[in-house]
């Protein structure tokens, strides 16, 4: 018997405190409503944050609202969708997310798993380059595009001066966030340089998963490191992968705030991400009900490859 | 010696064996991946105007057919 079950403990004095007509209310509950008691502000402050906001854009992409206009919210029935879905310009900042979302994925997991592997090895010094190599990730995205901005400088920006070092070009003859071919790829460089930082983190626990014993055993097989690589590491390490991969895909799909600063878009509209004219059209039109309509279409797209990647990402966990 | 014998596995109801989730969330799958291709390819305007509607009908299907019964 426990000092809390004795009678005249400290539980059942406080117990007996409870006035008689909440103490029947409460006896008489189950486990189960008891339960539901406990999570029901957690549930309903979720409702207010997450589920209304959403309810309210779905609602407003059906009327011609506009925020900074004194008049009632009109109706017009799937309108917004038509335009969005008739819009050349639309299309190609759709097309200009798709880019920019394959490439910079396929370079963070290149060079995020190539990291993790080369972290993964006990050598002098690794706790502290580990830190060095997590640094990009713990900066705040304004950080990010103010100094990055300040590097692509022609006149003044270190990284011109280290590509002419390498080629020959003179500093100041490209620009890297003026020019519309080398723009892109600008916000696809920095973003990897942020980011692959996290690939590399959940690679690296993947990594850690793997026992040592199947790598001896390999060894013992005379199973050469490349083999070691394709056979153990990589098919241990996929779920890991795949799950940073969602992440960062989400992420970089609704990418604003890095490529707001560095390029706010341009040169003419070749960097605009779909976030970015979703910002333009709700906080510069003010066409609150068109820039709904584009959101509600954004969040499905996300939402239904999101679905498709889990179950791929249960496959693969399954086998 | 004695053959052993073999068993035929359960009939499903033709309901049930219609309404398995497997074929259906393949089904929902490749809407959503068609629809998402859709409206990043650059080649055809119409691909992409269709493209919401594909990926809507892939997503509401695939909350549908997680439903069913394995």
């Amino acid at each position: 018997m426990t000092a809390a079950d004795e009678p005249g403990t400290l539980v059942e004095r406080i117990a007996a405190q409870t006035p008689p007509h909440v103490a029947a209310r409460v006896r008489g509950l189950s486990d189960r409503s008891i339960a539901w008691l406990f999570i029901a502000p957690t549930i309903l402050l979720l409702l207010a944050i997450n589920i209304f906001p959403l309810v309210w854009a779905i609602r407003l992409s059906f009327t011609s609202f506009m925020s900074n206009m004194p008049m009632p919210m009109r109706f017009n029935g799937i309108d917004n969708y038509i335009d969005i879905l008739a819009d050349e310009d639309v299309w190609q900042h759709f097309q200009a997310t798709a880019h920019f979302v394959v490439s910079t994925i396929a370079l963070q997991v290149v060079i995020g798993l190539g990291l993790a592997l080369l972290i993964n090895r006990q050598f002098r010094g690794h706790s502290f380059w580990t830190t060095v190599i997590l640094l990009p990730m713990m900066l705040s995205p304004a950080v990010v595009g103010n100094f990055w901005t300040l590097l692509f400088q022609p006149q003044i920006g270190p990284f011109n001066y280290l590509i002419s070092f390498f080629t020959g070009a003179p500093p100041s003859s490209f620009t890297m966030i003026g020019d519309v071919r080398l723009a892109p790829w600008t916000i696809v460089l920095v973003n990897t340089w942020m980011w692959t930082p996290y690939v590399m983190l959940i690679c690296l626990a993947g990594l850690r998963s793997i026992p040592d014993y199947i790598y001896e055993a390999a060894e013992v097989d005379r199973a050469s490191p490349w083999r070691q690589f394709w056979a153990i590491t990589l098919p241990m390490v996929l779920p890991f992968l795949m799950l940073a991969v969602l992440f960062q895909a989400i992420q970089a799909f609704e990418m604003f705030d890095l490529v707001n600063l560095l390029t706010s878009g341009g040169p003419g509209s070749v960097t605009e991400l779909v976030s970015i004219t979703l910002k333009r059209s709700a906080f510069e039109k003010w066409e609150t009900g068109y820039s709904s309509a584009l959101a509600v279409i954004l969040f499905v797209t996300v939402f239904g490859a999101a679905n498709i990647y889990v179950k791929a990402l249960n496959r693969v966990k399954q086998r | 010696m004695k053959q052993p014998v073999k068993r035929s596995a359960p009939s499903l109801p033709p309901l049930r064996r219609l309404f398995r989730r497997g074929p259906w969330e393949n089904l929902a799958t490749a809407f959503i991946a068609v629809g998402v291709v859709m409206l990043c390819q650059p080649f055809l305007m119409t691909l992409y105007s269709y493209s919401f509607i594909t990926i809507l009908t892939g997503v509401a299907l695939f909350t549908i057919v997680t439903k069913f019964p394995k």
